[in-house]
């Protein structure tokens, strides 16, 4: 995030800098888009709290100026649902590695995606656990290699968007770190979306996941990311059918779904009246 | 007054305390705490979750305090090994917070609906890294009232996690109490402090917009930074500083109740329900001339070694009756430094202990050692 332009320092928390992020990591350039997000859409930093899980994703809540949550590996979404519940007011950002999202915490993904609360999961998907130091993930594209898979993966792709669809999240898309000016765009529709909304970003990690690969350096990787994805139709709907299709071939990205439907801590406080409480009042 | 279950009166004891959040997974035998919650907390204006695990009930718990909530949940065994992973982040990031652990006997499924006394030590040293402990019990319906209100006063106090030891049969067991009148919503004083220094002996402060904290696992200083060379220290210092205050108000902690030990040759020591059935066996022994008595302890941890050295100096011999294989007597015989014979009485098959038996393993022990012979560990 060294190339962070004036405007946006106000969002960083300098004495935190510079981050753990080896150089030419995807996960700067997503951070770098949150915090453009952050100022097209003018929220009171003291209203934000960013949290993260564990893993290279999950440092993002050191590096902004607002509260912040490094939580546990794979659980922070229920650290961000007592949060959410305990002070609505609040606009939860919430940073999770493909790992973190999908394996030890895909069952905390899919309640909170389910229960439609009110919250923006950046899933950073690298296609390998970065800080640990390249072990296979449930995103490793089949064949590819990691430390845990030196001779390729045998298991099955799994796909964020899928399973977000799946479990009722209602605002899913997907973008690349090669999208510099669709991440921003994402992230802040994302934010103001009433519900879960997830943004599932593929970022490159030269480090473990390229050099293993031999994908290259993080340039070279940004074109294997917008050479290996597809725009999806804008009608959601389709694009659900296209991400059906061999994802180490082209994997589509956009949104893929835009929906209102009642998010948990209205329903909550409703439910809350109705008993005679004053819950959100 | 009225009949009242313990995992009932747990819930008074959390409303009382302005409980305003629950979260919480089911299992036998705690799950009637969380279905009065359910029915509860709505009306009251707060929060009641049922979540996806034990580990997520525990991460939405300490979720809820830094978003300014009071909040609690409660498990049994395998739901009390799960929640360690976040019993040690509430203890890292100094987050108050109330977990109750109705036991049951283990390891894994066990016996769901029999009780025991199997995790005294996993309260204490469960979650890896050395933590500050505060663990209670209470061997009464009453008690567990009056121990889920200071739970809650202790976990504001010290910034750290309480955890309270309730077995199957106190769960379930109906009592008459007095029961306080509730005020309608709990109204809580609003926390304050210094924003800029959020860990270390600092009251807690939940996020606001002065505050810019960054709550995390990581090793940390009091303004809450992970990174410099000094971290290491700085965060021993942390740690060090919340395990001696608890040490140094140990006196105060260390509650426990002195049954007939005035005129004590000899001691039972024993805690929760098997308390109960040792208050009995001090009958049976006193009937027959023994001079016994019996040391309840209610507080765990911080273990009241000075109220048992104390007592240590002036009995014969000590028998802890516990219904595990042998756990807290460890902690009995490590306190008694050896002034004293110290032996155990244990069981893990869900049944609890008749008085008789106890009456008959302190009897023993008193054979052998006015004998002169060696003591043994009956379990
Ligand atoms: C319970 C637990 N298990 C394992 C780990 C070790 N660990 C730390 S980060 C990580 C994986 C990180 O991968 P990912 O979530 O994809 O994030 P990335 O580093 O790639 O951004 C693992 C396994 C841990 N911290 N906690
Ligand atoms: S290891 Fe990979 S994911 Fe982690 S910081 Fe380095 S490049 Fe980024
Ligand atoms: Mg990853």
């Amino acid at each position: 995030m060294s190339d962070v332009g004036a405007d946006l320092k106000r969002y960083l928390r300098s004495p935190m800098m510079p981050t753990v992020w080896c150089p030419g990591c995807g996960h700067g350039n997503i951070a770098r888009a949150i915090a453009t997000a952050l100022d097209r859409l003018a929220i009171d930093l003291g209203q934000v709290v960013i949290l993260g899980g564990i893993g290279c994703s999950g440092r993002t809540p050191f590096y902004f100026n607002t509260n912040a949550m490094h939580t546990t590996h794979g659980r922070v979404l229920a650290f961000a649902t007592g949060l959410k519940l305990a002070n609505p007011r609040l606009t939860l950002i919430v940073a999770m590695g493909d790992g973190d999202a999908l394996a030890i915490g895909a069952g905390h993904f899919v309640h909170a995606a389910r229960r439609n609360i009110d919250l923006t999961v950046i899933l950073y998907n690298n296609s390998i656990y970065g800080m640990t130091g390249g072990q296979q993930a449930p995103t490793t594209p089949f064949s590819f290699r990691s430390t845990t898979s030196p001779f390729g993966s045998i298991e099955p792709t799994f796909d964020a968007v899928d399973l977000a669809l799946a479990a009722g999240a209602t605002y899913v898309a997907r973008t690349t770190t090669f999208d510099f000016a669709e991440m921003p765009e994402l992230i802040s529709e994302a934010i103001r979306h009433p519900g879960f909304a997830m943004v599932e970003i593929l970022s490159q990690c030269p480090t473990y996941f390229g050099r293993l690969n031999k994908l290259g350096d993080a340039p070279d990787m940004l074109e294997y990311e917008r050479d290996h994805t597809v725009v999806a139709d804008e009608e959601p709907n389709q694009a659900v059918e296209i991400t059906r299709q061999d994802l180490v071939g082209n994997l589509p990205v956009g949104v893929f779904r835009r929906e209102i439907r009642p998010e948990y801590v209205q329903q909550y406080a409703e439910l809350s009246r109705g008993r005679g409480g004053n819950y959100g009042a | 007054m009225r009949l009242v279950q313990g995992n009932e009166a747990v819930v008074w004891g959390a409303l009382a305390s302005g409980c305003n959040f629950y979260a919480g997974y089911p299992i036998t035998p705690a799950t009637e705490i969380m279905e009065y919650m359910a029915r509860l907390l709505p009306g009251r204006g707060g929060v009641f979750i049922q979540m996806e695990d034990e580990l997520a009930a525990l991460g939405a718990v300490i979720g809820a305090a830094w978003g300014g909530m009071r909040g609690m949940t409660a498990t049994s065994g395998p739901g009390f090994s799960l929640m360690q992973e976040h019993i040690g982040y509430a203890a890292m990031s100094q987050t108050p917070c109330v977990v109750v652990d109705s036991q049951r006997v283990g390891p894994s499924t066990g016996q769901p609906t029999m009780p025991a006394q199997g995790d005294v030590m996993q309260a204490r040293w469960g979650s890896h890294g050395d933590r500050p402990a505060l663990v209670v019990t209470a061997s009464s319906v009453k008690e567990v009232y009056d121990t889920t209100r200071l739970s809650f006063e202790w976990a504001y106090a010290y910034r750290v996690p309480v955890i309270i030891l309730l077995d199957a049969v106190l769960s379930h067991m109906r009592e008459n109490i007095e029961l306080p009148v509730l005020p309608a919503s709990a109204e809580l004083a609003s926390p304050s402090g210094d924003p800029e220094l959020p860990f270390g002996s600092h009251p807690f402060m939940p996020f606001s917009a002065a505050t810019r904290t960054i709550v995390s696992g990581l090793a940390h200083d009091e303004s809450g930074a992970t990174r410099g060379s000094g971290i290491g220290t700085a965060n021993e210092q942390i740690l060090k500083g919340a395990i001696r205050q608890i040490e140094n108000d140990a006196p105060r902690l260390a509650r426990c109740r002195a049954d007939r030990l005035e005129d004590a040759e000899w001691a039972i020591v024993s805690y929760g329900i098997t308390a109960r059935t040792a208050r009995s066996a001090v009958d049976l022994l006193r009937a027959d001339g023994v001079r016994v008595g019996l040391l309840e302890l209610h507080t765990l941890w911080p273990f009241p070694e000075q109220i048992v050295q104390a007592l240590a100096q002036r009995v014969r011999g000590m028998l802890m009756a516990e219904l595990n294989l042998g756990q807290l007597v460890l902690s009995l015989r490590a306190a008694a430094q050896g002034m004293c014979p110290v032996s155990g009485l244990g069981r893990a098959d869900g049944e609890l202990f008749t008085p008789e038996a106890i009456a008959a393993a302190m009897s023993a022990e008193i054979r052998q050692i006015e004998v002169g012979g060696r003591m043994s560990h009956h379990v």
